[in-house]
């Protein structure tokens, strides 16, 4: 077109970075792990981010996809996104391989309040794939163990498939001073963790001081569900934070996709504190 | 009092001229049976003796009888050049590009990626006819746009190179309500100058200084104690023939109130979940992003963006399934934003009251009859639903 400029990307600005994938991990017939490294060395060693941010992921010619970041900034050098392959963008991400380039943009949004969380009791409840973020801020908890004081893990998926990690909870369960707590809706022969529903699974978590605070991910309803319950076991409500998720395009706040209520989920979030999305969380259109 | 500067009718000519020397200069004029803001070429393409006659789903224009005016005093002189309302789109096509490319990226034959930012062209423009809803909009878009840590580039650009001449509304439409909202009919801020029109000439008023250079430029003189009054009682006129209302702050909070209510679902039995509402509202800023390959070079696909409505499914997909599946909960989506989570958002609501949203449904929905609806604590809605509906 007439009169346009293009312009080389410069820091700051909106545009994606080229980055190669170094490795990739199919984990179950859906879920794959990208290990990512920018090409651009500056841009690789600058990129800071914080457990719980996400990222746009670029596929050329097919578009971008919010997806949330699982590595470890202190103690991985390289980017990692699981993603679930179900729409055509997570589908041609799907298809890239080892070598291949693809953008990325951000980080985005606000992390975990892991600061705020230290010398307190920890709850992390994920359910089904919402796992990918808590691995994410499980993997930190368990790195500064000494920082926090209890920890309880939860993991509710519906069917036994679901659970893609199983050695690394059950790693997890070995530690001192930790529970770990997997459901399945429906179990299967060699299945060694619970049978259970919804959110009965949380009836085995033990909240013994208001000092604890609970990280939450998962489908709308599951998060509303254990949220409520685990307020009545005894969880502040301000300290229950829960991981939203929304069909965010541009990340800064103004395509107005994200929008929850009064909230830019992906600006202001997307971990809010219980109380701030109480009021229409879970409810329909919303 | 700020001063008042008279520009005689002949002179309009003078003042675009003027305009002209640094920018290019869009005025309403009359295309395919609608006032749409275009390029002016000469004074004399302007809507003179027009005006727009509007209705919820109804559009035309009809020729003005110069002789029905609500001012006594006024001498008809002829025919007026914005004697309308509001077309079906303001500033926000100037500012908030309905489509425009975002960056592009580029692949290399052995598959290296490049990213450039695409910079759209702003050229300055001026805005002769500018309605106050439409600035008033322009503030809230300026809110969401612009005041942000990170201001959105292609937004500002554009923004900065705006010149706007307010024209006063002197002939509001059946569907406006801008007086209810506090937006109008009197522009009374985000101008560079203003105009009042009476049959003779204009009474002006300059805000900023870019509209006080203009000014020196201009052949003006200090308007009269009656020609100031003449627009003063011609703007408050023109507030008082406004029939319709918004409910001022009853509706902040309000509608989340009513998610249940059953006035939703009767809405969506009219309502096409079209978007034309949401595209000719001058707030409304959801936009989606995309990509396209470029026909003249298949190695470089331009990541685009352009207008989006809430009413479409797409809006509110997430990973295979969409959030607001039906008309129902889409129209719910738009108007609790507008009127009521846009109060958190921006501190006001998102209506600034131009009536387009009524005017431009095809079917016919009245906003403001359907939120009294909503709004009414009186066990007998239902029986009203029908009336309204009809």
């Amino acid at each position: 077109m007439q009169g346009r400029d293009v312009v080389a990307a410069r820091p700051g600005s909106c545009l994606p970075h080229e980055a190669e994938i170094v490795h990739r991990v199919q984990e179950s017939s859906t879920i794959f792990s990208l290990y990512l490294r920018f090409t651009d060395p500056t841009v690789h060693a600058g990129f800071r981010y914080r457990p719980g941010q996400f990222t746009m992921l670029y596929v050329h010619g097919a578009g971008e996809v919010p997806i949330s970041i699982v590595s470890d900034p202190e103690h991985e050098d390289l980017l990692v996104h699981t993603v679930n392959r179900v729409g055509r963008v997570t589908r041609a991400l799907a298809a890239l391989r080892s070598g291949d380039r693809l953008g990325v943009r951000g980080p985005f949004g606000h992390g975990w309040p892991l600061r705020q969380a230290e010398g307190q009791d920890v709850v992390i409840v994920s359910g089904g794939l919402g796992c990918a973020p808590a691995v994410c801020v499980i993997n930190h908890l368990v790195r500064r163990r000494e920082r926090f004081g209890r920890l309880t893990i939860v993991q509710k998926v519906r069917t036994v498939d679901e659970f893609i990690w199983p050695e690394r909870y059950e790693r997890w369960a070995a530690l001192p001073d930790t529970t770990v707590l997997v459901a399945s809706t429906r179990g299967a022969q060699d299945w060694r963790w619970q049978v259970s529903g919804r959110i009965a699974v949380l009836d085995d978590v033990r909240v013994p001081s208001a000092r604890t605070v609970a990280f939450l991910c998962g489908p709308a309803g599951f998060m509303a569900a254990a949220a409520r319950k685990l307020i009545d076991l005894g969880v502040p409500a301000h300290g229950v934070y829960l991981s939203t998720e929304r069909n965010m395009q541009c990340g800064r706040g103004v395509c107005g996709h994200c929008q929850f209520g009064s909230l830019f989920l992906c600006q202001e979030g997307p971990i809010f504190p219980y109380p701030r999305l109480a009021r229409l969380l879970d409810t329909e259109g919303f | 009092m700020d001063e008042r500067w008279f520009l005689g009718r002949d002179d309009l000519a003078v003042l675009v001229a003027v305009l002209r020397r640094e920018h290019r200069v869009l005025a309403p004029q009359v295309r395919s049976g609608a006032i749409v803001l275009a390029e002016l070429a000469d004074v004399a393409d302007l809507p003179w003796g027009v005006h727009d006659v509007t209705a919820p789903g109804r559009y035309r224009l009809e020729e003005t009888d110069p002789h029905d005016r609500d001012d006594p005093d006024d001498v008809p002189a002829g025919r007026r050049a914005f004697d309308h309302a509001v077309g079906p789109q303001g500033l926000k096509p100037l500012t908030f590009a309905p489509r425009e490319a975002l960056w592009r990226s580029r692949r290399s034959s052995g598959g290296r990626l490049a990213f450039e930012a695409v910079v759209e062209p702003a050229p300055r423009t001026a805005v002769l006819g500018a309605r106050a809803c439409d600035l008033a909009a322009l503030q809230l878009l300026d809110q969401h746009f612009s005041h942000r840590e990170q201001p959105d580039p292609a937004f500002a650009r554009r923004r900065r190179s705006l010149f706007l001449v307010a024209v006063d509304c002197a002939r509001p439409a059946a569907t406006c309500f801008c007086a209810s909202t506090g937006d109008g009919p009197v522009a009374a801020f985000g101008y560079d100058l203003a105009l009042a029109e009476l049959d003779d000439g204009y009474v002006v008023r300059a805000r900023s200084e870019a509209g006080s250079a203009v000014l020196d430029a201009l052949r003006v003189r200090t308007a009269t104690d009656a020609e100031v009054r003449r627009a003063e009682r011609q703007g408050a006129a023109a507030a008082a023939a406004q029939h319709r209302r918004l409910p001022g702050g009853a509706v902040a909070g309000a509608l989340l109130d009513r998610l249940d209510s059953p006035r939703w679902a009767a809405i969506a039995e009219r309502c096409l979940s079209c978007g034309n509402c949401t595209a000719v509202c001058p707030t409304c800023f959801c936009h989606a992003e995309g990509d396209e390959t470029l026909l003249d070079d298949p190695t470089c696909v331009e990541h685009c963006r352009q207008w989006d409505t809430c009413f479409a499914a797409g809006h509110s997909y997430l990973h295979g399934w969409v959030v607001r599946g039906d008309t129902r909960l889409r129209y719910r989506q738009w108007l609790t934003h507008k009127l009521d989570t846009w109060f958190e958002q921006f501190g006001r609501s998102g209506c600034v009251g131009c009536g387009r949203c009524l005017t431009w449904c095809p079917a016919g929905i009245d906003l403001l009859a359907e939120l009294e609806l909503l709004l009414d604590p009186s066990p007998q809605v239902e029986g009203e639903v029908e009336r309204a509906g009809t």
